[in-house]
């Protein structure tokens, strides 16, 4: 057998100190401690065992392993004791109905990305540790997926997770140019299929919504965690809509070829027959440029009538579209 | 030794998977193995998202530790026979609690599952949720920072009929919406599953049309009839991996060049695209591959010179084209 790997070694000391503090059940001390895992005793000196040892005990806490330290100082020395309660360590005993481990089996698979999905697999097999039922989770026919293709929602994730402070480079909607933002992170949701980002922006002093897929480069922390409050009230659903919803709907007026423009005859107020192979359609519309866009991806099968700016919106995106390829107008 | 960082566990092994959360894995894989005494090895490492080398690893390893270094101190594994026994693992048989990211993804799956219009499961997720939340304790309070809204224009009763006909196999006759020819088409399909994603919901099944599996956008189904006849699937119908989203190239497809100015670069992020080439000044040449250059064309319109096809010619021929045409409606105002 090849000699184990330096993280192999390192899993091991966890391991065996992760196992020595659970079945003790009085506290030990580090001396003790370093005696009885192996791993420890090969430390060269006291120091670099100090060290290794201060750094396991954070690397566990990370985990979420609930080790103690008690004081065993007496009237003539001072000592700290290490301990695991296993009452602090395990998980609960929970009996889940076989409706509530189908859901819970496909909540476990909503996440398609790798950090995520991994941590929901994981969490469901210690949910099902004790339960050796085959599962019965792909009757249920339907599957929400959440999709994170934002280079920046693991870290912002971990911000709003753990309340830190960050800063970041943010592009404006229609150029390369960014700024720098300093914003204590509220939430992070997923709202009509794309990521946001809620919280308090230190330089403008006032709570702002940020699109995760305009936050360019690296995401920046600085503090400790738990440094701020969430405001109570704080909705991120009526705030991110808000943001993203602007304005009353207007009408258009569209003359639509017959037999062509299904999705905009779907959702008409209004459907004229013209006679001469050509509809007259009413459809409301918020956004001139994001109604611009669909009406040109129909070419020469919707012409706006009416009004005059979608008209004109229209006509520019076709305008260069023939431009940059080549075309005369 | 690189010290690793913020722990990130992961469903299976990789050569570089860190001493943390090779650790976090063993200890969810040991109750589990504790309390399947006996399994078949390759059992064990399916039900465990891991390869049968990376498990026997794993075996190895744990042997060698326990809570001293006498023999009945130590943990037992015995899988020479390829089944798989642990014994004198007392100490950690039972599974560490659920850690922040943990509790966070499978709490936010089952909100996202809540979110789902006209959900017949809802008060088994609500069940679920409540327990899920009472052993995760102040863990699961921070869960609130992630948060989805899966509210979208959705037909509520398209949405039930066409889970109901996934779930009894029952084939359907759709009238489907094809954008990229804007026409109206008819497909016998057999339904596999109800998909949201990226604020959308789809039908995955097989398509009797194109004789192969295919996504239907629901907002694009025209009408929807449930019919008598069986529904289910051929064997070997395979769903689609969706973890690089919801569209799939072929080989057989056509390889197309695209220039795409900074304000279209998001269509980096919603297709597959097999090459990304930065040229600078906030341009970004792409190839990706489409069965469909129709839709193509309607994609380079929206965008209104943000995007230009450098190949295939005929293709940035056919843009221009579509686009003088369309201009021609305009031409008398």
């Amino acid at each position: 057998m090849s000699a184990p790997s330096a993280p192999a070694i390192k899993t091991e000391r966890l391991l065996n100190l992760v196992l020595v503090l659970l079945s003790t059940r009085r506290p030990l001390t580090k001396a003790q401690i370093r005696k009885v895992v192996p791993q420890y005793a090969s430390a060269p000196n006291d120091e670099a065992f100090d060290r290794t040892f201060e750094r396991d005990k954070d690397e566990l806490r990370e985990l979420g392993i609930p080790l103690a330290t008690e004081d065993l100082s007496d009237g003539w020395s001072e000592e700290q004791g290490y301990r695991i309660d296993q009452r602090e360590y395990a998980l609960p005993d929970l009996t889940f109905e076989r409706d509530e481990l189908a859901v819970l089996g496909l909540a476990s698979r909503a996440w398609t990305q790798a950090s995520l999905g991994g941590a929901a697999a994981q969490a469901l097999r210690k949910l099902r540790a004790a339960d050796v039922e085959p599962d019965e989770e792909s009757l249920i026919g339907l599957e929400p997926r959440l999709r994170t293709v934002e280079p920046s929602f693991e870290a912002l994730k971990d911000a709003a997770l753990r309340r830190v402070q960050v800063s970041f480079d943010y592009r404006r909607p229609d150029s390369d140019e960014t700024m720098t933002r300093r914003v204590q992170p509220w939430r992070v949701l997923l709202w009509h299929g794309r990521w946001y980002l809620t919280g308090h922006d230190l330089d403008r002093d006032a709570p702002r919504v940020f699109r995760l897929s305009r936050v360019a480069g690296k995401v920046r922390t600085s503090g400790k965690p738990g440094a701020y409050d969430v405001p109570a009230d704080h909705d991120p659903h009526l705030m991110v809509s808000r943001s993203a919803r602007p304005a009353e709907p207007h009408p258009a007026d569209l003359r639509v070829r017959e037999g062509r423009g299904h999705l905009l005859r779907r959702r008409a107020g209004t459907i004229e027959d013209l006679g001469d192979g050509w509809s007259r359609v009413r459809v409301d519309f918020v956004d001139v440029e994001e109604m611009a866009a669909e009406i040109a991806s129909f070419a020469a099968d919707v012409v706006v009538e009416s009004p005059t700016e979608l008209r004109d919106a229209v006509r520019d995106r076709l305008t260069a579209a023939a431009h940059a390829h080549g075309g005369a107008r | 030794m690189t010290p690793s960082r913020a722990p990130r566990p992961s469903a299976g092994a990789s050569a570089s998977e860190s001493a943390l959360s090779r650790l976090s894995r063993l200890l969810t894989m040991v109750p589990w193995l504790v309390n399947r005494q006996g399994i078949d090895l390759e059992d064990a490492a399916a039900g465990l998202g891991i390869t049968v080398e990376q498990l026997e690893a794993d075996l190895n390893l744990l042997f060698v530790c326990g809570y001293g270094q006498m023999p009945d101190e130590l943990i037992d594994a015995d899988w020479e026979g390829g089944q798989v026994y642990l014994r004198n693992a007392d100490t950690i048989a039972r599974p560490l609690r659920l850690g922040l990211d943990e509790a966070v993804a499978l709490t936010v799956g089952l909100r996202a599952l809540l979110a789902v219009p006209g959900l017949g499961e809802r008060d088994a997720v609500e069940r679920a949720l409540a327990k899920l939340e009472a052993a995760t304790g102040a863990v699961g309070a921070a869960t609130s920072s992630l948060d989805v809204d899966l509210s979208s224009d959705v037909d509520e009763g398209l949405l039930s009929r066409a889970r109901a006909a996934a779930e009894q196999h029952r084939r359907v006759q759709l009238t489907y919406h094809v954008p990229g020819r804007d026409e109206s088409t008819q497909r016998a399909v057999d339904p596999l599953r109800v998909i949201t994603m990226d604020g959308r919901w789809y039908l995955e099944g097989w398509c009797h049309r194109a004789e192969g599996m295919r996504m239907f956008r629901l907002d694009r189904v025209e009408a929807f009839e449930v019919t008598d006849e069986d529904g289910t699937l051929p064997p070997d119908a395979r769903p689609r991996d969706l973890g690089q989203g919801i569209f799939q190239p072929d080989d057989a497809d056509e390889l197309v060049t695209l220039v795409l100015e900074r304000p279209a670069r998001w269509i980096i992020d919603y297709y597959p695209v097999e090459a990304v080439r930065d040229l600078g000044g906030g341009r970004t040449e792409i190839d990706l591959r489409t069965a469909d250059t129709g839709w193509l064309v309607r994609l380079v319109l929206r965008q209104g010179g943000q995007v230009t096809v450098t190949t295939p010619a005929r293709l940035a021929q056919a843009v221009r084209d579509a686009a003088e045409a369309a201009l021609e409606g305009y031409a008398a105002g």
